[in-house]
């Protein structure tokens, strides 16, 4: 029975092949590329690209995640950091516009993880309360405008080219490599994993769990933060009411999808940000395939729900079941 | 900073311009949605603009997208006793026993922007409202001839799903260039309003259609996601404005800079001056008793890079879009 349950992964990477597949037969040029003002040009590549705010943001949540905490506020936050770093744009150079933005991003972190940390609120509460007064600060920094700049810049993190591939996708790759060696190089992702385990017992082991849960909600503030100004480059403007809009649904979504449990522990970055993907490849073909509008949320659901049944160690047992029953029979 | 010196600055224009003022000052309260959209800061901007203009003491309360808050606002006014209120709603639904209290205080209600449900009815004086689905018509009258007899794609990127001004703007456009065969919507996708995702559509679009050489021309339900298009369009090499034409409505400031780029062709203005004919509207039944029709029709300008787009860009940027 055990050889039946999907291998960690296994299901995210057949999902992910499956979607492509059904994408490449909606769209027969899915998989053309071409270069287009020393840049990749293709729906791959849009697939990269659109889904690179999912998967920086999903790289904190799965951090909050693994605590056994959540994080609501990182759309807001993205608004937040967006906000700041198209109205320094004209007037600062990249440098100064990246600080104020990603430092945003850390003190957004900071307060919710003192929520969470230091004075014990629920998570989903204590980022509930930024989640909407974030983009009411956001609101304020444009003054209710979209705030447009033109500092090639910051246009060109947004738009420019690495190797071929778009900024926004080398960033996330160069984000997800970060976390990885810190996380993972050192003995940090075990005691992640413990703290969202069992708190208490992690505690008495000598965890100082409060400084785990207050840095993964600083890193997550982070993660957002550059997503926002990614976000925000792209268009060449902020706009506090849509930036990172039910994005925050979409990451913890990208995390489930990643096989990580909302109840805390073990937790994995690549299969996090592979759920990202899961979900743009989606999107991408729901775009080509010419269907009406009215059902771009009904196939979303339907493929969501179809992803998670694969990965249910239930029903993949139940087909062992059925397996065996069948074996016995003939 | 600036609107207030641009307030200041058309206060002084119009106290040296007014013609002395026939008949006492009135008093107007005015319920504001809020602040959902910076066509709506625009609203409440040329909302004070006029009401200078007409010496109208127009008290302003914004109800934070709530209509509970509207409900109180309307109230609040009937106990001040103002001369007229007006109102644009958030909701269609529910103003029955508050507009009827007014009725009863026997102070005439204008409708901007939005009207009620049911409409017409004897609650309210009259309503000052676009007809989305004439600035739909606009725009595919527009499109069709300016492209004239040649064979035309067009694709389309919608407003949010289910809401009624998508909805409209689609079937005004739609019914326009039904009457020309060589016009065809070939992909029609919802953009939500937004620059990102309608960037991010039309990215699609472009793909799904020979890199954009099946396109012929772009309509957008707004603005907004006409900015993030063009963007899309530029990027993939093509020349927006050139190799595909665009149309789109509201006409905001930066779709007037894409148009002075060369990068956008038309645009159907949604006007931010709702309040203006209200004003008139007002005045002419407390002075005359003249009752205005149940519908005043704002009127759905098209503008396009002939127009003088340096102009309007000017006219509009400090309006708080």
């Amino acid at each position: 029975m055990t050889a039946l349950l999907p291998r960690r992964g296994l299901a995210q990477l057949l999902a992910l092949i499956v979607i492509l597949a059904v994408d490449r037969v909606v769209s027969p040029q899915f998989f053309d590329l071409r270069l287009q003002d020393g840049r990749l040009f293709g729906s791959l590549i849009d697939v990269l690209n659109r889904g690179t705010p999912v998967a920086l943001l999903s790289l904190g949540m799965v951090l909050v995640i693994a605590t056994r905490g959540i994080d609501l506020s990182v759309g807001a936050i993205m608004a937040i950091s967006g906000a700041i770093a198209a109205s320094l744009a004209d007037s600062h150079g990249l440098p100064v516009v990246l600080a104020a933005a990603l430092g945003a991003g850390l003190v957004c972190g900071l307060w919710n993880g003192f929520l969470v940390a230091v004075l014990g609120m629920q998570p989903i509460v204590a980022t509930l309360i930024l989640m909407v007064a974030g983009r009411g600060i956001a609101q304020l920094i444009t003054e209710g405008r979209i705030v447009t700049f033109s500092s090639p810049d910051l246009v060109w993190l947004g738009n420019g080219a690495v190797l071929g591939l778009p900024v926004p996708v080398a960033i996330a790759l160069g984000m997800l490599i970060l976390t990885a060696a810190v996380v993972r190089g050192s003995a940090l992702g075990l005691l992640i994993e413990a703290t969202g385990g069992n708190a208490r017992a992690s505690e008495l082991a000598g965890i100082g769990t409060r400084a785990m849960i207050l840095s993964v909600y600083v890193w997550c503030g982070v993660c957002a933060a550059l997503a926002g100004v990614i976000a925000a480059a792209d268009i060449m403007g902020a706009d506090a009411n849509n930036a990172g809009l039910w994005l925050e649904l979409d990451a913890i979504l990208a995390v489930v999808i990643g096989g990580t449990s909302l109840f805390g522990g073990r937790f994995s970055l690549v299969l996090a940000v592979l759920g990202a993907l899961i979900i743009q490849t989606m999107n991408t073909g729901i775009l080509l395939s010419g269907y009406p509008p009215e059902f771009n949320l009904l196939v979303k659901a339907v493929v969501v729900l179809a992803v998670l049944l694969l990965q249910s160690p239930k029903l993949t047992g139940f087909a062992g079941i059925a397996a065996r029953l069948r074996r016995t029979k003939a | 900073m600036t609107l207030k010196a641009l307030f200041a600055a058309s206060a002084t224009a119009a106290l040296l311009l007014a013609p002395p003022a026939n008949a006492a000052e009135l008093t107007i309260g005015f319920s504001q949605i809020g602040s959902e959209s910076g066509w709506r800061a625009a609203e409440t901007s040329v909302s004070k603009q006029e009401a200078t203009k007409r010496k109208v003491n127009l008290k302003i309360a914004d109800a934070q997208q709530k209509q509970e808050n509207q409900i109180k606002a309307i109230r609040s006014f009937i106990a001040q006793n103002v001369d007229a209120i007006f109102l644009a709603p958030v909701v269609s639904t529910g103003w029955d026993s508050v507009l009827k209290e007014a009725k009863e205080a026997k102070i005439p209600v204008v409708l901007l922007d939005r009207d009620i449900d049911p409409s017409g009815k004897e609650l309210y004086l009259t309503a000052v409202t676009s007809d989305s689905v004439h600035e739909g018509a606009v725009a595919g009258d527009w499109l069709a001839k300016t492209v004239g007899t040649k064979a035309c794609n067009i694709v389309e990127l919608q407003g949010t799903v289910g809401a009624s001004v998508a909805a409209n703007r689609k079937k005004g456009f739609d019914t326009a260039i039904a009457k020309h065969a060589n016009l065809k919507v070939v992909r029609s996708q919802t953009g939500d309003f937004t620059r990102a995702k309608g960037k991010e559509v039309m990215e699609s679009f472009i793909k799904a259609e020979g890199g954009g050489k099946n396109i012929c021309a772009v309509y957008a339900h707004n603005d907004d996601m006409m900015v993030g298009a063009i963007q899309a369009m530029k990027e993939a090499g093509l020349k927006p404005g050139k190799d595909i034409l665009t149309v789109s409505i509201d006409a905001v400031p930066d779709i007037f800079k894409a148009m002075v780029a060369g990068e956008a062709n038309a645009t159907v203005e949604l006007t931010p001056n709702m309040a203006g004919p209200a004003f008139d509207a007002v005045a002419a039944f407390k002075e005359k008793g003249t009752v205005p029709p149940k519908w005043i029709q704002t009127e759905s300008r098209l503008l396009t890079a002939a127009d003088d787009p340096q102009k309007e860009y000017d006219s509009k940027k400090g309006l708080g879009y």
